[in-house]
């Protein structure tokens, strides 16, 4: 929200511009005031960005090749992989991109936690982000259907049972999901038209995201609210610009190793081998990237109650901005929320680990302390801890991080007239 | 930036990690060097010939490998046969092509353009023949096993006699790497059993490592082209992050804030 107005300067831009203001967004895009000390974990909205174009790109194309029949599927890929010029290349970035997109939502999402970017004003946006990581997530078990290998039917048959645990209509609804009585080539199409789908949506919901995050500006790992533009910020364009630039091409180098180096180690073999409905797999297991939530659906003993586990898990997400009771945004001023920021992200990832091991024996007893805490952290940590930590100073703005004749100050200012 | 650095290394490591723990289990298979590893890793052409005629000779009776076809045996990348050799190869096998102008199905010898042609005409006839088991297909045989080429070249090397106390059903073997140690599919290999037209000694394990190096190649038969793009995109992308990095600086210089 640039505060001046924009005029074109050439006559055919301000014809054009009074009509339509695309000139207008464009000048708000570059000059939008952004705070300066943002740190690399800030890059991952650009970087999501990019993983969103890039999953639309490739799988456009794929689709162009693939057949959505439970008979030529799995074929359709081999022909893909070998006979497509560049097939393989666009599919494994695909697949790939997948992982890569998750890898970088999730660091999106506990640098929020971090720096509580979810806090008011931002709630909208955080609410948002919230829907778009359930569609991301529906959009990737649909895509990981489609090569209809064992894991993609048998993963499907497993989680569209998962409503069966609805009580009276929850076998209808199944049968109704199925388009049958088992996973079968009516689910296939239906995925895959959803598969189609849902990134469209998500890339609108996007512009919302980012619309909704240019009303306020962005937070910051300071967590204050600053005056834009100021001597705080900084216009987008060149230096957020090239910034995001710099930190995509890092995570480029990355994703590229995966893609051309180990392109199915993120993959189950048993997807390479065709759908067979009369043979189930050893161990039936989501990508990673689901295993968090896996583990916590299969920690609870019953059906109904672990399905709604899960989905409170993902949930609960939605209503944290009024769970978290504290007014201070950013952990670097909460010594206890840190401890147990620190703490929830280690939960993570041993539900994620133990959801990829068998449930039974310890495996099991550890993902139910885990998702224990998970809850335990979100509604009762969160909410008690707002009213009885004891949080550090708050400096006034960025460029003086500590408030009154702190050292840091001292060192701040010092290091300013060095610049000069 | 160096704790950024730091921390996201730390995740893509743990991230890496714990993927492979998840899909290699834990079997100690036999170890032989692959050509085909690493960053610049190729394919042996003599082993992907060599494992061409193992396939052909031994497994093909049983296997079949529906995704490929005889052109694929002439491609860059691949056995690299010559034109002539891949066209006679093709020759040797017939195929049902038609209906004619007479509207009757007929035998032609095969084609480039033909797939490899199968030793069952279906699911059921193949079970029938092999006791009720299934000889599964080998076009990605090695991508849809844990263990990949390891497993494969162990398992053809790993069978013995049952230990002690363990009791075999009728035509069931005993494999050490195979899971559950149980494999409907007998010994497929011996020494000498086939002769090698360059004159390797065909060992065991010499045509465990040949067939084992050609079902790689079928699974992945743009790997050679995969490893060399790879590379030059990843220089590519760090030369590209070093000027951008030095051009960052460079803008960021006029504020007083770290990059």
């Amino acid at each position: 929200m640039s505060d001046h107005e924009y005029t074109p300067t050439s006559k055919v831009g301000k014809w054009f511009n009074d009509r339509l203001p695309l000139l207008t967004l464009a000048n708000h895009l570059t000059d939008y005031p952004t705070p300066k000390n943002l740190n690399y974990w800030w890059t991952f909205g650009g970087i999501l960005t990019f993983c969103l174009i890039t999953q639309i790109v490739t799988g456009l194309t794929l689709a162009m090749h693939y057949i959505a029949h439970a008979d030529m599927a799995f074929e359709s890929v081999e022909h893909i992989m070998r006979d497509v010029n560049y097939g393989w290349l666009i599919r494994y970035i695909h697949a790939n991109g997948a992982s890569m997109f998750f890898l970088a939502v999730y660091i999106h999402i506990f640098r929020s936690l971090f720096y509580g970017s979810y806090k008011s004003p931002r709630e909208i946006i955080w609410i948002i982000g919230i829907i778009i990581y359930l569609l991301m997530m529906a959009a990737a078990f649909m895509g990981y259907v489609l090569p209809w290998g064992q894991m993609s039917f048998w993963g499907a048959t497993v989680i569209t049972n998962l409503f069966s645990a609805i009580p009276l209509v929850g076998e209808g609804i199944v049968t109704w999901l199925w388009g049958g009585y088992s996973v079968d080539n009516p689910t296939l199409t239906r995925f895959f038209t959803l598969h189609y789908l849902i990134p469209f949506l998500i890339l609108g919901l996007v512009v919302l995201h980012i619309w909704a995050l240019h009303v306020p500006g962005n937070n910051n790992p300071v967590g204050i609210d600053i005056k834009k533009p100021s001597k705080d910020t900084v216009p987008f364009h060149p230096y957020i610009v090239i910034k995001d630039g710099f930190a995509l091409l890092m995570f480029m180098i990355v994703f590229a190793f995966f893609v051309f180096y180990s392109p199915n180690i993120l993959g189950h073999a048993d997807n390479y081998i065709e759908a067979n409905p009369m043979v189930t797999p050893a161990h039936i297991v989501p990508e990673w990237y689901l295993l968090p939530f896996y583990a916590i659906l299969r920690s609870v003993p019953d059906k109904l109650l672990g399905v709604v586990a899960m989905l409170s898990a993902i949930l609960i997400l939605a209503v944290l901005p009024w769970l978290d009771t504290s007014k201070i945004r950013s952990a670097v001023f909460r010594p206890l929320y840190k401890q147990f920021y620190w703490i929830l992200v280690a939960d993570v990832l041993i539900l994620g680990y133990m959801g990829a091991m068998p449930a039974e024996g310890l495996y099991l007893l550890i993902a139910r302390v885990a998702t224990a805490y998970y809850f335990l952290h979100f509604l009762v940590i969160l909410p008690v801890l707002g009213f009885k930590e004891k949080t550090l100073p708050i400096p006034l703005s960025i460029t003086e991080p500590v408030l009154g004749g702190s050292t840091n100050l001292a060192m701040a200012k010092n290091k300013e007239s060095l610049d000069n | 930036m160096k704790n950024f650095i730091k921390l996201f290394s730390i995740l893509v490591l743990f991230f890496f990690t714990v993927t492979q723990s998840q899909s290699a289990e834990k079997v100690d298979y036999l170890k032989t060097d692959w050509s085909f590893k690493g960053l610049f890793g190729k394919f042996d052409r003599g082993s992907l010939q060599r494992g061409y005629q193992v396939y052909t000779e031994v497994c093909a009776s049983c296997h079949s490998m529906k995704y490929l076809s005889y052109r694929n045996l002439g491609e860059k990348g691949g056995p690299e046969f010559s034109q002539a050799e891949v066209k006679a190869i093709a020759a040797s096998f017939e195929v049902i092509d038609g209906p004619n102008a007479d509207g009757e199905m007929f035998e032609r010898p095969a084609k480039l353009s033909d797939k490899f042609v199968m030793p069952y005409d279906n699911v059921k006839a193949a079970q029938a023949a092999n006791g009720g088991a299934y000889p599964p297909d080998m076009s990605v045989l090695v991508k849809a096993r844990g263990g990949g080429v390891d497993y494969i070249y162990s398992l053809l090397q790993g069978y013995e006699d049952a230990p002690s106390g363990m009791t075999l059903d009728e035509g069931v073997h005993y494999n050490k790497y195979m899971y559950g140690n149980k494999i409907r599919m007998s010994a497929p290999l011996s020494d000498d059993l086939i002769e090698y037209g360059d004159g390797t000694k065909a060992t065991v394990e010499q045509m465990s490592k040949d067939v084992t190096t050609f079902l790689m190649w079928a699974a992945e038969p743009h790997l050679e082209t995969r490893h060399q793009m790879g590379f030059k995109a990843i220089i590519y992308l760090i030369i590209l992050t070093i000027l951008v990095y030095f051009s960052m600086k460079k803008i960021w210089s006029r504020v007083e804030s770290e990059v």
